[in-house]
């Protein structure tokens, strides 16, 4: 089988979540990769040395500099002539583009996969992960999107496939793109962070969040997150939600503060290696998934840690 | 214009789903059921849209079983104008809603579908994408702020860095994040109200499309279950513990 991956990138750098999903693929057959964008020569060299990496086809063109679903859409259709299976992260980028190629070659994506139990049968998460479904598809040719802390990351280093240029079909005529407000930090990014410090409703405004969360992720070099509630409450920007419609993360470490753990929270959080919680309410459902649980007021027990680690 | 939204009967979001032991699904038998969230945000918007006097009627839309009748009533109680039943009692995957949601765009003419980013139950995140693509159109997903203009739609757009801009020429569809506004509560007497509007019942098969589904569920089975640890007595502890197993 011939797999197309989608690459994540910024024009600049190819992003992590392209090594699991390389990993999913190798998995099908062999791995090409796909580099959509403007100026994103560097990504290609990036993507070639992936271990594991056959080809890389770069589509470099000003129509495709912000990966707009309805510029790259056909441009992946007319790949999957040569492709049997497209794959791509489920990134906010990915979930964007990959279900408008689904449709243009009349397939039924299979969203989120878990794992690769053959080369027509996934499992992925139903339920905001509370059941695992295994799913067979009958389409000749695969979509997927693929739950990057479910498969291992490729190595960046060793592959070297060939690179080859491709033209896409240049602007759509239906959309253009106006602005993008990317917020800069020297923090990790949540779905590669090792440790991640996440705060919720409790914490009570923007600024106690700041004084709280931020000093005790800056001594752990911690990525921070959030749960919906604080996110809805405006404590923090849309980017930091943990969750069953945010974002799925797995650290090694995941403390979560003033969180109570809605089932929906739970569902971005519950693979990570080890689950702190600190909440005032010994019967927050946060605990019953937590390895480590201490049951204190935030404002003195996170000061207190932070001091202390 | 008019503005179409789909709407979608799903478990209710405070529902911790059971999956039965058979494996054949999650058990929905005597569970409560509700409009998916996205798909009220999604309402929400639309009737904000009319109040602002840039749509002139809503129309509501659901593919499912004769119970998604209820949940067209609810967003006739909430604001929308008129509802179309499809009525199937099979699972239909989102390639085939967005099949027959493209027969429904080619009768009713509107100029914006609003649809949710993702129905609660399956997680697909796939309709609205499709639907666009079946249709020509731009697609604005994870929407957080939308504005109409003219002849176009500008689209805030939630994404894993931040937020992006993007504009559309109409018509367009849009698909809802949490963001985007915060939906009303229909009132009483918009609930007694909503009987009277008017509701269509069809069948897919009125629409003359292939549904037949492409996936088939073979097996559903429960995550593996996170045992609790312990709990710890002070912030001592607590950091004597982090570092006992590793974790800083």
């Amino acid at each position: 089988m011939k797999t197309l991956v989608l690459v994540e990138h910024d024009n600049t750098n190819m992003k992590d979540a392209t090594l699991a999903v390389v990993t999913a693929a190798s998995q099908l057959g062999e791995v090409h990769a796909l580099v959509v964008g403007s100026g994103c020569a560097s990504v290609g060299e990036q993507a070639a040395k992936v271990g594991g990496v056959a080809t890389v086809h770069v589509a470099d063109d000003a129509a495709l500099a912000n990966q707009l679903a309805e510029n790259v859409a056909p441009l992946v259709a007319s790949l999957m002539e040569s492709h049997d299976a497209f794959l791509a992260p489920a990134t906010t980028t990915g979930k964007n583009i990959a279900p408008r190629v689904a449709a243009l070659l009349d397939v039924m994506q299979i969203s989120d996969i878990l794992s690769v139990e053959s080369e027509d049968t996934f499992t992925r998460p139903i339920y905001a992960g509370n059941a695992i479904a295994t799913v067979k598809s009958s389409d000749a040719k695969k979509v997927i999107t693929v739950r990057g802390t479910a498969f291992d990351k490729a190595a960046t280093e060793g592959g070297s496939g060939t690179i080859e240029g491709v033209t896409g079909a240049g602007e759509s005529g239906l959309s253009s793109f106006v602005s993008e407000e990317i917020a800069k930090s020297e923090r990790p990014e949540l779905t590669s962070a090792k440790i991640i410090v996440s705060g919720g409703r409790a914490l009570g405004s923007s600024e106690k969040f700041e004084e709280v969360i931020t000093p005790l992720a800056d001594k752990l070099g911690a990525g921070i997150g959030a749960s919906r509630a604080a996110v809805d409450a405006g404590y923090v920007p849309n980017d930091y939600q943990v969750g069953q419609t945010g974002k799925i993360v797995a650290p090694e470490v995941y403390i979560a503060i003033g969180i109570s753990g809605a089932i929906q929270h739970l569902a971005g959080m519950k693979d990570s290696k080890i689950i702190v919680a600190i909440n005032k309410d010994e019967d927050a459902p946060i605990f019953q998934v937590a390895d480590i649980g201490l049951v204190a007021d935030l404002f003195n027990a996170v000061p207190e840690l932070t001091e202390k680690v | 214009m008019k503005i179409l939204v789909p709407v979608k009967r799903v478990i209710d979001y405070n529902v911790k789903p059971r999956v039965k032991s058979d494996g054949s699904g999650v058990d929905l038998a005597n569970v409560k059921m509700s409009m998916n969230p996205f798909d009220e945000i999604s309402v929400e918007e639309a009737i904000r849209l009319k109040e602002a006097g840039k749509a002139e009627e809503i129309i509501a839309v659901s593919v499912g079983p004769q119970k998604a009748q209820e949940t067209l009533r609810t967003a006739l109680a909430m604001g929308a104008d008129r509802a179309i039943l499809v009525m199937t009692d099979d699972e239909v995957e989102p390639l085939g809603v967005a099949k027959i949601l493209a027969k429904i765009v080619e009768e009713e003419a509107p100029k914006l579908v609003i649809c949710g980013k993702q129905a609660i139950d399956d997680d697909s995140n796939q309709t609205g994408q499709m639907l666009a693509a079946l249709l020509g159109w731009g697609q604005g997903t994870f929407a957080n702020t939308v504005a109409i203009d003219g002849d176009s739609i500008e689209v805030k757009r939630e994404i894993d860095g931040g937020l992006q801009t993007v504009k559309l020429n109409l018509p367009a569809v849009v698909t809802t994040d949490l963001r985007l506004n915060e939906p009303r509560y229909a009132s009483l007497p918009n609930i007694m109200k909503a009987k009277k509007k008017p509701m269509d019942e069809k069948t897919p098969a009125d629409y003359g499309v292939d549904i037949s589904p492409r996936l088939t569920t073979t097996n559903v089975t429960e995550p593996p279950v996170r045992q609790a640890g312990e709990k710890v007595e002070d912030v001592d502890a607590l950091v004597a513990k982090l570092k006992a197993v590793g974790a800083i």
